[in-house]
């Protein structure tokens, strides 16, 4: 029987290879930069996705905190203390970035993190960082339990990590933002609801449904795919016959992108709007047909905002080959608030970092006020932003152009 | 239910794709028993081959001019990796235990996707394919988009030429009686490593157009895209009967038939809610697998083959 075995051995190997995903990303370091010079020597540790599909928004971020820490040691912002970047990649995944949060809790000059990207990634670091007294500051996820706990969307809320920070507001507003502009704002009744399972898909896919019936609107259906799919025609002819005005994508541009490029293949014209993970360029590269699709973001275009006009200068003269993108306004406020963090620590403790730094820099981090490129930095009782303003997009020419900002207060 | 006819469609095209990849495994493991893993790389090598002639070819060149171009530059780059694969990592091991080519096979896989990810440049995100521009065509309530209609006209081509190819020329002959006794062949005077190296640049030319294919649906390839492609592709070598070429495009169709309408349909299933939809279709797909090997182990069109050993 060798045939029959080597088909069964076959089978057993390439599903226990299917199950590790394969390996098949790579584990590339980032090199450190920043110059040691004299004094004590600060690490703010960056995790984000620095290759694969969303790499687009990891290096954005990656660069704007190295910019921030390059600004820092030029304007001595804090005496004595010299500021480097150690960049690791978590190619969008939770074991890595779970390893890598191991490893900047066991660098001791690291005092703070800027990261991850993405919220089942910050889930896997959370607990470690909160043990080691390491603030953490993320500058994308929108995951409310992050910051509120599992039971936040019953109104119970409680903080279950007090090293968390984020500068990006949460899906509990990004989600009905949305809601409310498509029903009111872009007029539509029927929304297809897609998203990908994830913890930023699903997230901000339910709390989009809510408001959204809320305000009186219809789901015609739901669906949900995997984030590797690329090929969605058996989803498309259920949006054609459904007869839905709108899709509502939970997930990130990799997938999105095909989506709606293969919806209007398939003659489905009608827009595809989806949260701050589909609001890269790189949604429109893959997507020649994304003219109309909507996508929320956090905060105000960095573009429009003058505290803003300083950061993207300096990001031009600092000739990085990648864009900023979405979060490089909210990285480099988060390095600024560790920066900040740091400094008071220190300034307490007559110019000089004291014995169990990580612990009062949580603390500092917690009071830091300042007027940052995104607007102003501080944090709440469950160290989430302050700053609750959101901004719809949509694709106009090739680019993404805002329709409207403002704030939700539902 | 009335969205059916588009369903069927898009399975029927599904499973052409999948046919394509399946035939490669199937030619392969047809003469020398070795499922060869890393045929989802040819399939993803020969997609960034087309990718890389398109972008070397002046910009707006027509697709008309361009899409042979690129199906020729994939097969070349397809054809070119499994024929060095089959003398480099194959051929040496060909008196070894089963296992070991099998281990090879997966190493290799994973060399090549990461030979593609480290150089090729930007390959480390997703690269935009061209797509045939133009409405879908409309017959009656289905749609068919056109760059679909590549893989709608080259599947059955492919399977044409090959079935002539395998039936009415000297070689094909070789090959199928190489397939059913390799010694008793060399005997008769087959040079079987011709034929063996020839097995592997026809799955590979076949993984070019599937390659193609892909990458006009979706409008991308990347360097992950032949894994989960290669996966399915076996799956329904083996559901068609692995070793027969028909029965690799029979399985092909009847695995993109289940995925499209599992996702479409299973929902609405009473109590099935929750195991429908898109996120499920690989679980079917699966299922239909293991289905298929309890009730007939052969596969659909497979024999039972005694055992030689």
């Amino acid at each position: 029987m060798r045939h029959r075995s080597a088909v069964v051995v076959s089978i057993a190997v390439i599903g226990a290879l299917s199950l590790t995903a394969c390996g098949s990303r790579d584990d590339k370091k980032s090199g450190d930069s920043g110059n040691a010079g004299g004094g004590t020597t600060v690490t703010i540790g960056v995790d984000a996705p620095l290759t694969g599909d969303l790499s687009a928004l990891g290096l954005g971020i990656r660069n704007s905190v190295e910019l921030a820490v390059k600004q820092a040691n030029e304007k001595n912002e804090v005496p004595g203390v010299k500021f480097q970047i150690k960049a690791l990649d978590d190619t969008a995944k939770p074991a890595p970035g779970q390893q890598n949060a191991t490893q900047l809790v066991a660098d001791k000059d690291v005092l703070g993190v800027v990261g991850p990207l993405n919220s089942s990634v910050a889930q896997s670091m959370q607990q470690i960082f909160n043990d080691a007294n390491l603030v953490q500051i993320s500058p994308a996820n929108t995951g409310v339990a992050l910051s509120q706990g599992e039971k936040w969307a019953s109104g119970v809320k409680a903080r279950p990590f007090k090293s968390y920070f984020r500068t990006a507001t949460t899906d509990a507003v990004q989600g009905p933002f949305a809601a409310d502009f498509l029903a009111k704002d872009a007029k539509k009744t029927k929304v297809f609801l897609i998203d990908d399972q994830k913890t930023y898909g699903a997230g901000l896919a339910a709390t989009f449904k809510a408001q959204f019936i809320k305000n009186g609107g219809t789901i015609v259906n739901e669906e949900h795919v995997n984030p590797d799919d690329r090929d969605f025609a058996a989803v498309v002819t259920k949006v054609k016959s459904s007869g839905a005005e709108a899709v509502y994508y939970g997930g990130e541009y990799p997938a999105a992108g095909p989506l709606s490029l293969q919806l209007k293949d398939a003659g489905v014209n009608i827009p595809l709007m989806g949260g701050d993970g589909i609001q890269s360029g790189d949604f429109i590269k893959l997507n020649p047909k994304s003219q109309g699709d909507y996508a929320t973001a956090v905060g105000l275009p960095v573009e429009s905002l003058p505290t803003a006009a300083k950061f993207i200068a300096d990001y031009k003269t600092a000739g990085y080959k990648d864009a900023y993108e979405t979060y490089g306004g909210y990285s480099y406020d988060s390095a600024w608030a560790i920066i900040q963090g740091v400094k008071a620590v220190a300034a307490a403790n007559g110019g000089k970092l004291p014995d169990g730094a990580r612990a009062k820099v949580v603390e500092a981090v917690q009071k830091v006020s300042f007027e940052g490129v995104t607007g102003k930095v501080s944090f709440d009782e469950y160290g989430d932003t302050t700053n609750k303003q959101l901004t719809v997009y949509t694709v106009k020419d090739g680019k993404w152009a805002v329709e409207k900002s403002g704030t939700f207060n539902g | 239910m009335h969205d059916l006819p588009q369903q069927l469609a898009n399975g029927l095209i599904l499973g052409a794709l999948y046919g394509l990849v399946a035939i490669g495994y199937t030619m392969v493991y047809g003469i020398v028993q070795l499922i060869n893993f890393a045929h989802g790389e040819i399939v993803m090598v020969g997609g960034f081959g087309a990718l890389t002639a398109y972008l070397a070819l002046p910009g707006g060149t027509t697709l008309w001019l361009a899409l042979p171009l690129m199906l020729i530059a994939g097969i070349l780059v397809s054809t070119l990796t499994a024929v060095a694969a089959e003398r480099f990592a194959y051929r040496p091991l060909r008196s070894a235990p089963r296992l070991a080519p099998l281990i090879t096979a997966i190493g290799l896989s994973i060399l090549l996707q990461q030979l593609v990810f480290s150089f090729y440049p930007d390959a480390k995100k997703a690269r935009v394919f061209p797509k045939i521009p133009g409405d879908p065509f409309e017959i009656g309530s289905v749609a068919i988009q056109r760059s679909d209609l590549f893989l709608i006209i080259a599947a059955p081509l492919c399977m044409i030429a090959l079935g002539w190819f395998v039936t009415r020329t000297r070689s094909g002959r070789a090959m199928q009686a190489t397939s059913q006794d390799p010694d008793t062949a060399k005997l008769m005077g087959i040079d079987t490593d011709r034929i063996i190296v020839l097995a592997f640049a026809i799955g590979a030319a076949f993984a070019a157009v599937a390659a193609v294919a892909y990458g006009l649906r979706s409008g991308q390839v990347d360097f992950r895209m032949g894994f989960i492609l290669g996966l399915k592709a076996f799956t329904a070598a083996v559901l068609g009967g692995i070793g027969n070429i028909y029965g690799a495009m029979l399985g092909g169709v009847a695995l993109g038939l289940a995925e499209a309408l599992a996702t479409g349909y299973i929902q609405h299933l009473p109590g099935m809610d929750l195991f429908g939809g898109g996120a499920w279709k690989d679980v079917w797909a699966f299922v239909l697998l293991i289905v298929v090997l309890l009730v007939r182990p052969q596969g659909l069109l497979g024999q039972r083959v005694a055992d030689r050993a």
